[in-house]
């Protein structure tokens, strides 16, 4: 009975596990070798083994990627200007994403479903088609554009572009990871006992406390899954930055993706991708640590 | 003065009254019961002295202020809810500071004082337990630490006991008497069941459909109930049909329809010709053998038709002549003196003219 039960187990979760095991952790690996390897001649890989009859060839293993990485600061800088825009996407996300979850976890239910269909509509259309969208509103020739610059005319100031600005990157970051920070607090948030509040009114805590208190400490883990679904997709994004961004504004997704299509140095780019990896789970991990350190301080009184 | 009066207060969900016009008023340190059916205003009415729902007309006063436009959390009056409505993520002594917290009192303050109160509910060491790790009975009595903290004027209970088992339910009866009596606070302890009402509280207030059907002690409500529904609510009774027939102070005869006639206490108010209700406890009837020689005025022949054996009690169905059926309560000890009866069995009931009741609806 018991051994019939694994039986069936195995076999459910054999194929996802199977699946998960051919196609993340064998494409990592072969990350993590390409890593160690020269670039091709004319892009790609060299070979390990080097030809028959040729002798010059650069063939085996190697650290030169990994020496090319640490031997220019225009690395590292990418990486700290990326790790600036993710976070700062990951924060405006947040706090245009709470008020938003609240409200609708506090809504009647046939105004809720159908402000969830709201935030969820934008993924019927094509990715890349929204953000060429805001290309066109943030066009110097947009009515948006003329009329912000009508207004800061009238008061003194010169035209300002959007478009090709970090602005609009930032812009179009927020606006395509803010259904990822919506959902995540909506389904902590509509989970909460409404009788706690209640509660705590009752004791004497004004709007304000009962949401210092009770709302934001029981909406922790929706928090903490909305940033890193956020902060983790912001982090390697460079669609975003190729469309809306001007030449200044790579991102270390930018960065990874050239390697491998343009400038076609396949083992630096695995080395980028790598450390873009080690960056997150460090951050990550780091996150989790302080949170578990702040809940237990918490709740020792 | 009053501590808490309620008046005339009105409450209406659409079409529908769930509080008409009400006035009760409840003194310091005083542990008030509103007892009622369900849905008959009770929660309503609690929920307008605790500041989450606002009369629509009447009025609601503390130390004499009226408390309208007061917000809850500005009313020193706590509540504990049915469902205790812990606060998941703090631990129980955090969820007890939890009112000092809010109110800005100082830590050692805060510690001392969660120290004591978690004393007084017998939680001594359980302060760093966090509620899903409790057991309903210590849950209950962390919503009680945390309402009483503070030393409200009044703390609001919403059928506090209606999760716990029995047994338990009988002890947290006890402990909140004493607490109620030790704190002094007024309680207003809101129920359904008659046996906790009149278990635990100095008065009672019976509703029903949104009114007050009466307001008294717990004897005066059992014993004097003021009309039918309340007769009826609180415990066991007979009720037949009867009519009065002659005032002989401190008596009245009444005649009940093809039965006869009962001599019953006198009653305030009644007059000749008067119809209504006759009211008896199923323990204030005696069942005696056919053959037995009667001196009583009140006695009607019958026969049982079942009987409930309860341990320290058995429950007689006695059919009457005309059909009405009523129960009577014996007590199974003193074995000597109490006859057993068997279903089938041809008995007289008996009963004394200084017990049973005239109601008039």
């Amino acid at each position: 009975m018991i051994k019939e039960k694994n039986i069936v187990r195995w076999l459910l979760s054999g194929v996802p596990l199977l699946f998960l095991l051919l196609f993340f952790i064998a494409p990592s690996l072969i990350i993590v070798f390409t890593s160690f390897r020269f670039p091709g001649e004319f892009g790609g890989l060299a070979p390990l083994i080097a030809p028959m009859g040729t002798v010059d060839v650069e063939h085996g293993l190697t650290l030169e990627a990994y020496q090319f990485f640490f031997s220019d600061t225009l690395y590292v800088r990418v990486f700290i200007k990326s790790l600036q825009v993710a976070v700062v996407t990951t924060l405006i996300c947040l706090i245009m994403s709470y008020p938003l979850a609240l409200l609708i976890a506090r809504s009647k239910e046939r105004l809720r479903n159908i402000m969830l269909l709201l935030v969820v509509l934008p993924f019927a259309s094509n990715f890349l088609i929204r953000i060429y969208a805001w290309v066109i509103i943030l066009d110097p020739e947009s009515a948006l554009s003329y009329f912000i610059n009508l207004i800061l005319n009238l008061v003194g100031i010169s035209p300002v572009i959007f478009l090709f600005s970090p602005f609009a990157v930032l812009l179009g970051m927020v606006y395509v990871h803010l259904p990822f920070m919506i959902l995540p607090l909506y389904i902590n948030l509509e989970k909460h006992d409404p009788i706690l509040l209640d509660a705590a009114q009752d004791l004497g805590a004004s709007h304000w406390k009962c949401f210092w208190y009770i709302t934001w400490p029981l909406s922790i883990s929706g928090v903490s899954s909305g940033i890193v679904l956020v902060f983790i997709s912001a982090l390697g994004m460079f669609a975003v930055p190729d469309i809306l961004g001007g030449t200044g504004d790579i991102l270390i997704g930018n960065l990874i993706k050239d390697q491998f299509i343009s400038t076609r140095d396949w083992p630096f780019g695995a080395v980028l991708s790598i450390m873009l990896a080690l960056t997150i789970l460090l951050i990550i991990g780091l996150g989790a640590y302080f949170l578990r350190r702040l809940r237990k301080r918490n709740y020792a009184t | 003065m009053a501590l808490l009066e309620i008046r005339g207060v009105t409450r209406c969900f659409g079409n529908f009254i769930a509080v008409n016009n009400i006035s009760i008023s409840i003194e310091t340190g005083e542990f008030f019961t509103l007892l009622g059916p369900s849905g008959c205003g009770k929660t309503t009415l609690l929920r307008m002295i605790a500041g989450f729902d606002l009369p629509d007309s009447g009025q609601i006063l503390l130390d004499g202020k009226d408390m309208v436009g007061m917000p809850s959390e500005k009313r020193p009056i706590h509540t504990v809810f049915q469902t205790y409505a812990l606060f998941p993520h703090m631990t129980v002594s955090d969820n007890v500071a939890f009112p000092l917290k809010i109110a800005g009192e100082k830590l050692d303050e805060i510690r001392s004082r969660v120290i004591k109160t978690l004393d007084d509910v017998r939680l001594f060491n359980l302060g760093n337990r966090f509620p899903h790790e409790l057991s309903g009975g210590q849950r209950q009595r962390v919503a009680l630490a945390r309402g009483l903290i503070s030393r409200p004027r009044l703390l609001l209970l919403d059928e506090p006991l209606g999760a716990l088992d029995l047994k338990l339910r009988e002890e947290m009866q006890i402990e909140l008497i004493n607490l109620q009596k030790e704190t002094g606070i007024a309680f207003v302890f809101v129920t359904h069941s008659q046996n906790e009402a009149l278990t635990l509280s100095h008065r009672i207030v019976v509703m029903n459909q949104g009114g007050v059907e009466q307001i008294d002690t717990p004897s005066k409500i059992y014993n004097f109930p003021r009309n039918r529904f309340v007769a009826d609510f609180l415990g066991k009774i007979n009720i037949m049909d009867a009519q009065v027939l002659e005032i002989i102070p401190p008596y009245l005869r009444l005649i009940i329809p093809e039965l006869g006639q009962v001599v019953i206490p006198n009653k305030e108010g009644v007059k000749i010709g008067d119809k209504g209700f006759m009211a008896i406890r199923p323990e204030q009837m005696r069942i005696m053998i056919y053959s037995e020689e009667v001196n009583s005025k009140n006695h009607f022949s019958g026969q049982i038709k079942s009987l409930l054996y309860a341990g320290d009690v058995t429950t007689y169905v006695v059919e009457f002549s005309n059909g009405t059926r009523v129960e009577i309560l014996l007590p199974n000890s003193a074995p000597r003196e109490i006859k057993r009866f068997e279903i089938g069995d041809l008995v007289v009931i008996v009963w004394e003219s200084d017990v049973g009741l005239f109601l008039n609806d």
